[in-house]
């Protein structure tokens, strides 16, 4: 078993997450709702599938194409006057941000939504070299102060309820005690994060498409935090993954209508805010970050995870993620998709992730961009099988099953023998620490015979009557 | 038309009632139905936990055992899937290439196949169908919920041929059940809570009896209610097809 701390054990926390079974419940029913929402909506537009189909194809492109977009995208860009930068890795990614803000002589920052940055881990680094950062999404905020990771990318604090909210704003921005109305702790993080803004000397935001033909970038939020931030700060960073891009301006209806109906079940995100130039007197920075996204784009089976415009709704529609939480995966994507891309950046760190699936393939008819994930959940499997990543339990169960299958006799002698001795073992026996389908369900009750068995006896019946 | 008869390993063991039910109503209908008497399993467990290279000669097995058949047919949208999806491990000679594509499940075969219109039997109850994620989404035999498209269920079909069943609604129409072959042991307590949810839902609509196409969702969804006590039966949908009834 692997209980190394380095190690994510989903199943490990998953049962941690369940123990608290109302909780589970309501974190289910809060997800699930996002879903029905999202049906709704979808259901409005008759030509949904067309526009899956479609929003696939254009990402097909993309990638068969992404040096020759990021290309033209950067020309554009700089055209309009946009500083351009390219990160190999994460660590460039955190540099180059901290010299932008160095040599502005930033010490304040406001950030929107951006998972990338969560990904390379840039508010520590940022934090650790002097300066202020601010989440200003209302759920980001909420996690920041609370020191935890985001655990959904759209609803970042959707494992918390509005009692733990009001106790949070209590300890951190003086609310009053035991808050739990969402208005008035709405009022009372809008009125910190003014002051946030107003005092900021650079913004962050994340990107959710960059148009290659325009060189401009499109960010979308419902709070109207990313052009807070970015019209009042005199510097803006934009960093986006360099999978983000579409080819034209035209493009970009497609996917805001996909993203938002697929992500919350709007028809549309309250602000889609287009950044094309600098603002006069401000400066605009694009950071364009690889960090393993390469590796992944040479990965064929794996390469149409680079699809994902991060609606998720894999997570709302995934039966696992809804009962055990984002924190369960322990990887800044969590759900679906965060399991087809984390074994790309540490297999064996990752390699219980595509274990918590059943595969029953929600994710895959969900996703706005048809990323066929839960076949990638299936060849990941087989991947950290053959990287001798499973853990030793089930590689030798699995080995004793295929022996066991390819000798028919052998099977049947198997089969009988258990059905011999389940009728006769003692409760004990049969329902233990080692038996783990019958700590909360019950073993099937054992036939006397087998079909094969019962087949033969009435073929021999047969024979007689003849 | 002969049809080679596939029962998967679980069902051969612990559920032979389903077997023989496919078998009767495949006479029934007029099929000529042999079992090849040396099969064991389609290796679907072994793959789906990573050891695609175990299944291989489970899979070779399988093979040889039923590629003499005009259509080979089990009552598993599940192993039917795998075979059809993932033979793949295998060199794709004409025989293999043979039963990926002559294979089918049940009620697929009774719908496109033999293309029935009405059965013979009678259930009096009200029923909650439980759609596998497998049949749903990997073999398409109905439409997933997720999907912007016409509603049908072959499944469904099916059942609507026989007097006096009443299909109940869930909340949740193709919710997993969460049995997953190895997760239903590897992640125990969220494949446990699902399908405690699973049955919630058909409780809370009223049905006396929770059907279906795949044996394995049953088995876990049985094992769920007799661990609770509950007062609802699980039958497969074959045995209701073929004129069970609730004794």
């Amino acid at each position: 078993m692997k209980n190394d701390a380095q190690y994510t054990n989903h199943s490990g926390k998953a049962a941690a997450f369940v123990q608290d079974e109302a909780r589970t419940d309501w974190h289910d029913g809060a997800l699930w709702f996002v879903r029905y929402k999202r049906d709704i909506q979808i259901k409005k537009v008759p030509e949904w599938e067309t526009m899956r189909e479609l929003a696939s194809q254009i990402k097909a492109n993309v990638l068969a194409n992404l040096d020759k977009y990021l290309i033209q995208f950067e020309e554009n860009a700089l055209k309009n006057g946009v500083q351009v930068h390219w990160a190999k890795d994460a660590r460039e990614h955190n540099e180059i941000v901290l010299n932008i803000l160095k040599n502005k002589g930033v010490k304040k920052l406001v950030k929107s939504k951006s998972m990338l940055t969560e990904e390379c881990h840039l508010n520590p680094f940022l934090i650790e070299n002097g300066i202020e950062v601010v989440d200003t999404d209302l759920g980001e905020r909420i996690v920041q102060l609370r020191d935890e990771a985001p655990s959904h990318i759209v609803l970042p604090a959707i494992h918390l309820k509005k009692e733990d909210v009001g106790a949070t704003f209590h300890k951190y921005l003086g609310s009053e005690e035991g808050a739990k109305d969402p208005k008035y702790l709405t009022e009372v993080a809008r009125g910190h994060l003014r002051e946030k803004f107003l005092a900021a000397d650079a913004a962050l935001t994340g990107v959710n498409f960059a148009v290659a033909e325009t060189g401009g970038i499109t960010v979308c939020t419902n709070e109207g935090n990313a052009d807070l931030g970015a019209h009042l700060a005199p510097v803006h960073i934009a960093s986006m993954g360099m999978e983000k891009l579409i080819p034209r301006q035209s493009d970009l209806g497609l996917f805001l209508r996909l993203l938002a109906r697929n992500a919350t079940g709007q028809p549309i995100t309250s602000f889609s805010s287009h950044f094309f130039k600098p603002n006069v007197g401000q400066e605009l920075h694009f950071v364009i970050v690889d960090n393993g996204r390469s590796e992944q784009l040479g990965r064929a089976d794996f390469r149409k995870s680079l699809y994902c415009i991060r609606c998720g709704a894999c997570m709302n529609t995934c039966p696992v993620y809804r009962r055990s939480g984002g924190h369960s995966y322990g990887y800044t994507v969590p759900g679906p998709i965060g399991s087809i891309l984390s074994p790309g950046v540490d297999l064996k760190k990752y390699s219980s992730l595509p274990f918590a699936s059943t595969l029953c393939g929600s994710c895959s008819d969900v996703c706005p961009v048809k990323i066929d994930i839960h076949h990638q959940l299936y060849k990941w499997r087989q991947i950290i099988a053959q990287e001798n990543e499973l853990p030793l339990s089930k590689k030798i169960s699995m080995k004793v099953t295929g022996f066991l299958f390819s000798h028919p006799s052998l099977y049947r002698f198997a089969g009988k023998t258990a059905r011999t001795m389940l009728p006769l073992m003692p409760r004990f026996l049969v329902y233990n620490k080692l038996n783990a389908w019958g700590i909360h369900r019950e073993v099937p009750v054992a036939p006397k015979q087998s079909f094969r068995e019962w087949y033969i006896e009435q073929q021999k019946k047969g024979a007689n009557k003849e | 038309m002969k049809v080679g008869f596939f029962v998967p390993c679980y069902i051969d063991q612990f559920y032979p009632q389903v077997a023989v039910a496919t078998l009767q109503l495949l006479e029934k209908l007029g099929c000529e139905v042999c079992y090849p008497l040396n099969q064991t399993c389609c290796g679907q467990p072994m793959a789906n936990s990573g050891c695609e290279k175990d299944s291989i000669k489970t899979a070779g097995l399988f093979v040889e055992n039923f590629k003499e058949f005009d259509y080979i047919v089990g009552p598993a949208p599940s192993c039917v899937g795998f075979v059809r999806e993932h033979y793949d491990i295998l060199e794709q000679t004409p025989d293999v290439v043979h039963v990926r594509t002559h294979i089918f499940d049940i009620a697929e075969f009774l719908i496109d196949i033999l293309k029935i219109k009405k059965l013979d039997a009678r259930f009096p109850h009200k029923v909650g169908l439980h759609t596998s994620c497998h049949g749903q989404r990997g073999m398409r035999m109905a439409q997933s919920s997720e999907i912007n498209g016409p509603a049908f269920s072959k499944q469904k079909q099916l059942l609507e041929m026989v007097d006096g069943l009443e299909l109940i609604d869930l909340d949740r129409t193709d919710e997993c059940c969460g049995f997953g072959g190895t997760f239903s042991v590897f992640e125990e307590a969220v494949s446990a809570k699902m399908g405690r949810d699973r049955v919630a839902d058909h409780e809370r609509h009223g049905a006396e009896v929770i059907t279906g196409g795949d044996t394995s969702c049953l088995m876990h969804l049985e094992g769920t209610i007799r661990r609770q006590n509950k007062n609802i039966k699980v039958i497969h949908l074959v045995e209701i097809l073929n004129g069970t009834t609730l004794s």
